[in-house]
């Protein structure tokens, strides 16, 4: 395992970030770098602070320790004006789409041009009809939110994130329940907005195979750890057990299949409280 | 040992509570400015929290107002004195039933709406998609349905006041033979405008800055499940209802207490 911090353009630096949750430490002191221009997965188990970290680099939580930089900028000593302006330049995609429902597609795309700029209306029809178009939704401009599939509605998210031309999008489990279709056009469309548009892209997700074949770069968390980072032929042909048994997908390993808990016999053979 | 660390805690809990929901309205009322360079995000929300809750405010107020009359007239002729029932129904609606019974009908039908929005909201992770957009929630979502339950509270207290008097002059005058003149005259020569109409509208505003506070603060703070957004949405009726209530015992005593 190499360390890839020194010597490139990091757009985002995690340096030794420690993140608890009451009693419970998600990230212990670990250290990531995302490059410019390339497409960074963070992959692991499911309750291993994955979306965590992106609300920690986008300066929506607070680290108990340890800092965030993201292009050059320490995300948790800026003041709320100067987040607010680095946020403009970052999209993120929510699992759920975070679409507001209350309006429909055209207006979502629209939001936060009308919200950040002072472009007219038919200069904002235009933009959103490219964004759209971008992914493959234009005739579905005047749809509502509950109208929409749940691959539809990631789609018409994609679109809000690149409506202001961010430098960078956080992709929070993009693949989680798609069918193959959806999946494979959000596999294409993460890789060309990624190469077109020259921007840089963390992906949080579990899923192995396609994370895997548009991923520049891989970091493998478990346990509050880094367990593995690479390229993904490195981490294919890692030899830590703790990336061996997330990428096989074996119900046992160093992440337990059981949760916790006492003696199995002495617990079935105790009174116990009624539950 | 117990009931004391459990005091103890609950105590603990609730000052927290008061003290984010104190933050949460410097927050919220810090935006007015905002909001008012933007009209259009107001008069939506007037729509939707004032404007809907039109009909319920209505008809309610002309029950009461009926009831009102029915009820006075039965009293009022035992002394012979049925000529003054408007004074009776429109002091009563002016400076009690008005402000609170729309108050309360208001934490039901719009503050749950609110609460519900907004913890559902939350839920969605639209609040938060929102603050990545570099949009403050609590000046684009919040500040505007504040401002709308501010504004739309004394005048549909004024609308329910005003629909329940001609209710009680419907039953007075229409059915148990009170005349109409006495009706209206009475009520004119005995109503002072600042001790009852503007007491009144004050206690509305009240109610309005209370009831829309706790509405959207229960939902802001809501864990952000179907059972903590179902739990929000019950929190704000109950706790509305006794603040109302409280509060009006409060005004009252202070407005009327030297009377």
């Amino acid at each position: 395992m190499h360390n890839r911090v020194s010597g490139q353009d990091n757009l985002v630096s995690v340096r030794d970030l420690t993140f608890s949750r009451g009693n419970k430490k998600i990230f212990d002191d670990i250290s990531l770098d995302f490059q410019r221009g390339k497409v960074t997965a963070i992959m692991g188990p499911s309750g291993t602070g994955k979306t965590t970290m992106l609300k920690l680099i986008g300066g929506q939580l607070f680290p108990d320790k340890g800092s965030v930089f993201v292009d050059g900028q320490n995300v948790h000593k800026l003041r709320r004006a100067d987040l607010y302006n680095l946020r403009k330049r970052l999209g993120m995609l929510f699992q759920s789409g975070a679409l507001l429902t209350d309006m429909s597609v055209f207006d979502n795309v629209a939001f936060p041009l009308r919200e950040h700029t002072q472009l007219t209306e038919s200069m904002i029809r235009t933009l959103v009809l490219m964004k759209l178009q971008a992914v493959g939704l234009r005739g579905a401009s005047q749809l509502m939110p509950n109208e929409l599939s749940g691959g539809m509605a990631r789609r018409v998210a994609l679109a809000r994130a690149i409506a202001l031309d961010p430098m960078m999008i956080m992709y929070d489990e993009p693949f989680t329940g798609q069918d193959p279709i959806s999946m494979g056009v959000l596999v294409h469309l993460i890789k060309s907005l990624n190469n077109i548009l020259g921007l840089t892209s963390i992906i949080v997700s579990h899923d192995v195979h396609d994370t895997m074949a548009i991923a520049d770069y891989i970091y493998v968390l478990s346990g509050g750890k880094i367990v593995g980072q690479g390229s993904p032929k490195e981490i294919q042909e890692s030899d830590s057990e703790w990336v061996q048994q997330f990428m096989t997908g074996a119900a046992d390993g160093p992440v337990h299949f059981h949760y916790p808990a006492k003696d199995y016999i002495d617990d079935l053979m105790s009174s116990g409280k009624r539950y | 040992m117990d009931f004391i660390e459990g005091l103890g805690a609950s105590t603990r809990i609730s000052f927290n509570k008061l003290g984010r929901g104190t933050h949460f309205l410097v927050q919220t009322i810090s935006g007015i400015m905002s909001v008012l360079l933007r009209p259009r995000l107001l008069t939506k929300q007037l729509y939707s929290v004032g404007v809907m809750s039109f009909l319920i405010i209505t008809i309610s107020g002309l029950f009461v107002g009926m009831v009102l009359g029915l009820q006075g007239y039965y009293t009022l002729s035992d002394f012979g004195a049925e000529e003054t029932l408007g004074v009776m129904v429109a002091a009563s609606l002016v400076r009690e039933l008005g402000p609170v019974v729309s108050a309360l009908l208001f934490a039901g039908r719009a503050g749950s709406a609110l609460t519900a929005e907004i913890g559902l909201m939350k839920a969605t992770e639209q609040l938060s998609g929102m603050e990545m957009m570099a949009i403050d929630p609590i000046k684009r979502i919040i500040t505007p349905r504040f401002l709308a339950g501010l504004i739309s509270m004394p005048l549909l207290a004024g609308i329910f006041s005003a629909v329940g008097i001609i209710g009680g002059q419907i039953v007075g005058s229409g059915l148990l033979g009170v005349d109409e003149g006495a009706y209206w005259s009475q009520m004119q020569a005995s109503i002072d405008f600042y001790d009852d109409i503007v007491n009144g509208v004050i206690k509305s505003i009240v109610f309005g800055f209370v009831t829309s506070w706790i509405a959207l603060f229960e939902g802001y703070d809501a864990i952000p499940t179907s059972e903590g957004v179902s739990r929000a949405t019950t929190r704000t009726v109950v706790n509305s209802a006794f603040t109302i209530l409280g509060l009006d015992f409060i005004l009252t005593a202070l407005m009327f207490g030297d009377h």
